[in-house]
């Protein structure tokens, strides 16, 4: 909606920040990315860049569930907020069991979900979609993991290749 | 949301899996359950991904093509994800899932 307070606004807006808390539940998954897509709304994202974000908050927010909570429930925190300057962040955090090594879990193709057919690609992911990622986590306390993304800026390579991701016969490396 | 079976066909030796619009953790393992049923019932030797329906995919998408690949690459099988909007195929494509996989847009 164009109007002349929309218009304004254009150049520079205020600081904005949703907080959402949901059932580690598998069905919530595409919540979180129809909430994120929409909040991104107002930076007029192309639609690689939605998707990019998407993708990100998918892997997340499945993290959480599948290993911060082994898929025995709990709860998921989405906190989200665009900068004056049109930079996302989005953390996705979680109380559940932690990751004893974050630089081993961050690698691509780690996975201890094997049996579970996981890929070991969500973090490579999350790392090639958006600007930045910080992982936090302490054992036994739970995993925040920290995303940023800025908008407007010249458009980055199409999609940066997953560089460690090559397959062999059996599926894996 | 039970996977309907007319979404699974048999066409000769090849099982064609329609994937669903948006290929998530939540959908997985319901498509892993119904293909891996038929690729034990009637001696399926291929596989062929249908994405024409997809317009989202995230790395739980990758683990059930590798999955499905491992079953039948080991019997000489093909996979093939066909019908890739621009995205999924770059998708595939950076993850190096083209090694494995014939990637038919």
């Amino acid at each position: 909606m164009e109007n002349e307070y929309t218009k304004s606004q254009n150049t520079q807006r205020a600081a904005n920040e949703i907080c959402m808390e949901f059932d580690a539940i598998s069905e919530n998954e595409g919540l979180a990315r129809i909430v994120i897509a929409a909040f991104l709304a107002r930076v007029d994202p192309t639609v690689d860049e939605i998707e990019d974000v998407k993708t990100a908050v998918s892997e997340a927010v499945t993290n959480a569930i599948i290993h911060g909570y082994g898929e025995k429930g709990g709860r998921v925190f989405m906190r989200a907020s665009l900068s004056p300057e049109n930079e996302l962040s989005v953390e996705v955090s979680d109380k559940g069991v932690g990751i004893a090594d974050v630089e081993q879990a961050m690698q691509p193709l780690f996975t201890t979900g094997a049996a579970n057919e996981r890929s070991g690609m969500g973090f490579s992911f999350m790392e090639a979609f958006m600007d930045r990622l910080e992982v936090e986590s302490s054992v036994g306390e739970g995993t925040c993991v920290h995303m940023w993304k800025s908008f407007g800026c010249e458009p980055d390579e199409a999609m940066p290749i997953l560089q460690a991701a090559v397959w062999n016969r059996s599926g894996r490396v | 949301m039970e996977k309907k079976m007319e979404e699974y066909a048999i066409i000769d030796n090849y099982l064609c899996i329609r994937m669903p619009g948006e290929v998530d953790h939540h959908g997985a393992a319901n498509i892993r359950e119904c293909a891996d049923r038929l690729i034990l019932d009637d001696k399926v030797k291929n596989i062929v991904f249908d994405f024409e329906d997809t317009t989202f995919m995230d790395s739980s998408g990758l683990g059930i093509i590798i999955g499905r690949y491992r079953k039948i690459s080991c019997f000489g099988g093909k996979v093939y994800a066909i019908n890739t909007n621009e995205r999924i195929s770059r998708l595939l494509k950076a993850s190096g899932m083209s090694a494995i996989i014939e990637i038919i847009a």
